[in-house]
C-alpha cells in the first residue's frame, strides 16, 4: 500500500518541522518527505489541505484493562479509544492481574496488541515481585521480554533498602525505572488533597508532603545509584522544584505530568462527584499553577494521559469508596492543545510533550515523521469543533470528567504502521 | 477555570426551597432561620413539651442507618412519630454494603417500597449526596451525619439551644474545643455560625486535631484552651473518640484533659453567663470535668429534648415544600393530571 498525504502542514518537532508538505508513505514506513522516492506510484492519495499532521502520539502511562480488570476495558477497546485520540504508542503500567513480573504476561500484553493491531502497545514490567516491594523481579528477563521500563505503578516501595536494591539492579542493566513517588504512610488512605477543600468536605486528605518527601528520598537514591529514572505523575508545586533542582545537578531525571492536573484542582471536588477521584489526588489551584509552568518551561518532559478505565459500578458509590482514576486516551491531545490556546504552551512544545519528548525518554524511535520511520500518524483537522460526550467515548471506561467540554481540533484519521486504524465520522 | 457547569444546589427545588438536607453550606440565612421558628411552634413554651402534630400522616420515613448511632437515631425516630409518620428503621453494617450495586440497590428497593424520605447515617463523607443524586425525584434525603462531612440537624439544633439560652446567634462569640479535624459536627457547626452571624467562631485544640486548612472555615484556631476561651458566650466541647488515641495523634487522655479538659477554672475565662454544650456522649475527665458537665452553665440535657423539635422542623418543612411546589406545578399546568409528572426538575 503506497500512500501520499498532500498539502498537509507537517509539525514533527523530532526534525524541528514545520510547513506545508506531501508525505509519502510505503510498506508501512515514511518513505518521502516533499519528493517522492524514485518510481512512487501511490494506491491512495489523501488531500490534507488545511490539516495538520502530526507523528502518533506516545502515551506512557495507560491502563487497558487487560490481563485481568477485563470488566473496564480490553486490549483491542482501549487501543481504539487512543488511536481516536490520535495516540499510537502507548505505555500499560504492571498494575495488570496477574501483576506484569513476568516475561509470560508481558508477552500476552504485546501478542493481543499485536493481534488488535490498532496501535503499538508497551508494557512497563514491575520493579518488584507482584508489586509487593519485598523482592527484586526478574528485571533483565521482562526486558528480554519486550518491557521498555520498570515500575511499581501506584504502589511505590516504602522500604529504602529494597529501592536502592532496586535501582541498583536495574541500573547494572541499564534500564529505566519509572516511579511515583508516594509515602504511604503520609498517605494515610486519603482520598483528597490536604487542602481547602478537604478541610470544608471532611474527606480524609493526602498533604502534599506525601509526595514531597518520598520524592526527596527517591532522588537521592537514583543519584547514588547512577540509574537513568522517570518521575510519573508529579502532582505538587514543591516537586517541580525538586525536579529543576535534580536536573541541574545533573542527575538522569525526567518527568511527567497526568493532563488532568493541568486543568482540575480541588475545586472540582466540591460536588463530591466521583469522576474527579483520581491518584495522585488534584491538588490545589497553586499547584496546578506550578505545573503547567513545569511543562512550559521544560521541567516537565511528557504529559500522559494516565488513563484508566473504570465500571460505571466502580464509579457509582461515595467518593471515598469509589476507585480512582479518569478514562483520558480520548482527550490527551485536545487538552493539550488547549494548553496551546491557553497561551502556557506553543504548538510545537505542546506536540514534543506528547511525541518526541516520551519517545526519547523511552529510547524509543516512535513519535517521528523521518524518513524511515514507520507510519505511525495523525491528520488532524484544527477548524472541528466538538464536544465531548461520555457515553459516546470508544474507550469501555466513561469515566470522564470533562464531558460537556468543547473542543477545538479533533482527529481526522489516524495511520498505524501505514494503515488507517481511525477514521472520524465513519459512516 | 474549571469549565465545568456549575450545578444547582441538589438540595434545593426549582422554588429555592429545601428539597433535601445534606450540609449547611450553600444554604442562605433565611433557610437556617425557617427551621429554628419552625422548631420552636413544636415547643411549648412553658414546659418544653412537644405535642404529636399529623403533619406527615400516611408519609413513610425510613433510618437508614449505617453506623450505629443512638441519640440521633432515637431522637429522629422520636421527631417522626410526633410528625405521624410510619417509621422504619434499617441497622446496615457497612461491610454488607461494601458493593456499589448493592448500596444503591439497597437504596432502590427501599424507594420501591414507598419511601418519602430517607434519613441517613454513613461513615464516608459525601455519602448523603451520593443518595440524593440517585434518588427518585419525589423521595428526600436527610442527611444524619456522613463521615467527616456534616451532621446539619445536630448544628441546627446546637443553633437553637443558643437561640433559646442566648436570644441570638448573632454577634456572639463561640469556642470549639477539641477534635475538629474529624467531627462533621464540627464542621456543621462553624457553617451555621457563620451564616447566623456570629462575631467570633474560634476552634481549640492541638495541632494535630485542627483540620490542614482552617482558613477555608473561617475560623480562628488556637492551640491555649485559657487563651481560646478569654470572653467567649458559648462553649462547644466536642467528644474524643478514643481511637484518635490510637492514632498517635495524642500522646494520652491524661495529658489532652490538662490541656484541653473543660474545668470549672477554665470555665471561668470565659464570660460568666457562657453556657456549655456537648453533642454527646460525653467523655466525663476526658474532654469535661463532670462538675461542669453537671454544672449550671451546661445545657447538655436542653440539646437533646431540642433536637427532638429541630428534627421535626426540617422534616415538616421539606414535605411542606413538596405540596407547595406540586401545587404550584399544577396550577402552572392547568390540567391537574399532568402535574405528578411535571414535578420532576429538568
Amino acid at each position: 500500500m503506497k500512500i501520499i498525504i498532500k498539502n498537509g502542514r507537517v509539525i514533527d518537532p523530532s526534525q524541528n518541522l514545520d510547513c506545508t508538505t506531501d508525505l509519502y508513505i510505503a510498506r508501512g514506513h515514511i518513505v518521502g518527505l516533499d519528493t517522492p522516492p524514485e518510481g512512487f506510484e501511490p494506491n491512495q492519495t489523501i488531500d490534507a489541505k488545511a490539516k495538520w499532521i502530526l507523528p502518533g502520539l506516545v502515551d506512557m502511562q495507560a491502563r487497558l484493562g487487560e490481563p485481568g480488570h477485563n470488566q473496564t476495558g480490553h486490549i483491542a477497546s482501549e487501543t481504539k479509544a487512543a488511536v481516536a485520540g490520535g495516540i499510537t504508542s502507548l505505555c500499560c503500567p504492571p498494575d495488570t492481574d496477574p501483576v506484569t513480573d513476568t516475561q509470560a504476561v508481558a508477552e500476552l500484553i504485546q501478542r493481543r496488541a499485536r493481534q488488535a493491531a490498532t496501535a503499538f502497545v508497551m508494557p512497563i514490567g514491575a520493579l518488584t515481585q507482584g508489586l509487593k516491594g519485598e523482592h527484586l523481579s526478574e528485571m533483565y528477563a521482562l526486558k528480554q521480554g519486550g518491557c521498555v521500563a520498570l515500575s511499581q505503578a501506584n504502589q511505590p516501595i516504602q522500604n529504602p533498602l529494597i529501592l536502592k536494591n532496586a535501582l541498583e539492579y536495574a541500573a547494572s542493566h541499564n534500564l529505566l525505572v519509572i516511579l511515583r513517588s508516594e509515602n504511604h504512610q503520609l498517605k494515610n488512605h486519603g482520598v483528597a488533597h490536604s487542602g481547602a477543600v478537604s478541610t470544608r468536605l471532611g474527606l480524609p486528605s493526602i498533604p502534599a508532603s506525601a509526595e514531597t518527601t518520598a520524592l526527596a528520598r527517591d532522588l537521592i537514591l537514583v543519584e547514588e545509584a547512577g540509574v537513568r529514572a522517570h518521575f510519573s505523575q508529579i502532582s505538587c508545586a514543591r516537586s517541580v522544584e525538586m525536579i529543576q533542582q535534580a536536573k541541574q545537578r545533573g542527575l538522569p531525571v525526567t518527568c511527567d505530568v497526568a493532563i488532568h492536573q493541568l486543568f482540575l484542582t480541588e475545586m472540582d471536588l466540591l460536588d463530591f462527584s466521583s469522576l474527579v477521584h483520581v491518584t495522585p489526588p488534584l491538588r490545589s489551584q497553586a499547584d496546578r499553577d506550578a505545573l503547567r509552568l513545569g511543562v512550559k518551561m521544560g521541567v516537565i518532559d511528557a504529559i500522559v494521559s494516565d488513563h484508566t478505565p473504570r465500571g460505571r459500578d466502580e464509579k457509582q458509590l461515595p467518593f471515598g469508596e469509589s476507585k480512582p482514576g479518569i478514562s483520558g486516551l480520548e482527550t490527551l491531545l485536545a487538552l493539550t492543545l488547549r494548553l496551546v490556546d491557553d497561551k502556557v504552551l506553543s504548538l510545537s512544545q505542546a506536540i514534543q510533550l506528547l511525541t518526541e519528548q516520551p519517545a526519547n525518554i523511552l529510547g524509543l524511535n516512535c513519535g517521528s515523521l523521518q524518513l524511515g520511520s514507520s507510519a505511525d500518524l495523525v491528520i488532524f483537522d484544527p477548524e472541528s469543533y466538538w464536544t465531548l460526550h461520555s457515553e459516546s467515548m470508544l474507550s469501555e471506561g466513561k469515566n470522564s470528567p470533562f464531558s460537556g467540554w468543547e473542543f477545538s481540533g479533533q482527529v481526522e484519521m489516524t495511520f498505524f504502521q501505514g494503515r488507517p486504524v481511525y477514521l472520524a465520522n465513519a459512516v | 477555570m474549571s469549565a465545568r457547569l456549575t450545578r444547582p444546589n441538589i438540595q434545593l427545588n426549582e422554588q429555592g426551597k429545601l428539597k433535601h438536607f445534606l450540609t449547611l453550606e450553600g444554604l442562605k440565612p433565611h433557610h437556617l432561620t425557617e427551621i429554628l421558628d419552625t422548631a420552636e411552634s413544636f415547643l411549648n413554651p412553658h414546659t418544653n413539651e412537644i405535642k404529636k402534630v399529623p403533619l406527615l400522616r400516611g408519609k413513610t420515613i425510613m433510618n437508614l442507618f449505617f453506623e450505629p448511632s443512638t441519640r440521633t437515631r432515637t431522637t429522629f425516630e422520636i421527631a417522626e412519630k410526633r410528625l405521624s409518620a410510619d417509621v422504619m428503621n434499617l441497622n446496615i453494617s457497612a461491610s454488607a454494603t461494601k458493593k456499589g450495586e448493592s448500596l444503591l440497590d439497597t437504596m432502590w428497593n427501599l424507594e420501591a417500597m414507598q419511601a418519602d424520605m430517607f434519613v441517613i447515617r454513613h461513615s464516608e463523607s459525601g455519602a448523603a449526596h451520593f443518595f440524593a443524586e440517585h434518588v427518585a425525584p419525589h423521595v428526600h434525603v436527610l442527611n444524619a451525619g456522613d463521615g467527616q462531612h456534616a451532621h446539619p440537624t445536630q448544628a441546627m439544633l446546637d443553633m437553637f439551644t443558643i437561640r433559646k439560652l442566648k436570644g441570638d446567634v448573632f454577634d456572639l462569640k463561640v469556642a470549639i474545643v477539641g477534635d475538629i479535624l474529624h467531627s462533621r459536627v464540627a464542621r456543621s457547626q462553624i457553617q451555621a455560625l457563620s451564616l447566623l452571624e456570629a462575631r467570633e467562631i474560634r476552634v481549640i485544640g492541638p495541632k494535630t486535631l485542627i483540620p490542614p486548612f482552617p482558613e477555608a472555615l473561617g475560623v480562628h484556631v488556637y492551640h491555649d484552651m485559657e487563651a481560646g476561651l478569654e470572653g467567649v458566650d458559648v462553649i462547644i466541647m466536642l467528644r474524643l473518640q478514643n481511637e484518635r488515641m490510637q492514632g498517635a495523634l495524642l500522646p494520652s487522655e491524661q495529658e489532652y484533659f490538662n490541656l484541653y479538659g473543660l474545668t470549672e477554672r477554665r470555665l471561668a475565662y470565659a464570660k460568666p453567663d457562657a453556657i456549655v454544650m456537648h453533642p454527646g456522649p460525653i467523655n466525663r475527665g476526658v474532654e469535661i470535668d463532670s462538675a461542669v458537665a453537671d454544672g449550671p452553665q451546661s445545657v447538655i440535657l436542653q440539646q437533646v429534648t431540642y433536637g427532638i423539635a429541630v428534627r421535626m422542623a426540617v422534616m415538616s418543612i421539606i414535605m411542606s415544600n413538596a405540596a407547595l411546589l406540586a401545587q404550584a406545578q399544577a396550577e402552572a399546568v392547568e390540567s391537574p393530571e399532568q402535574a405528578s409528572s411535571q414535578e420532576r426538575p429538568e
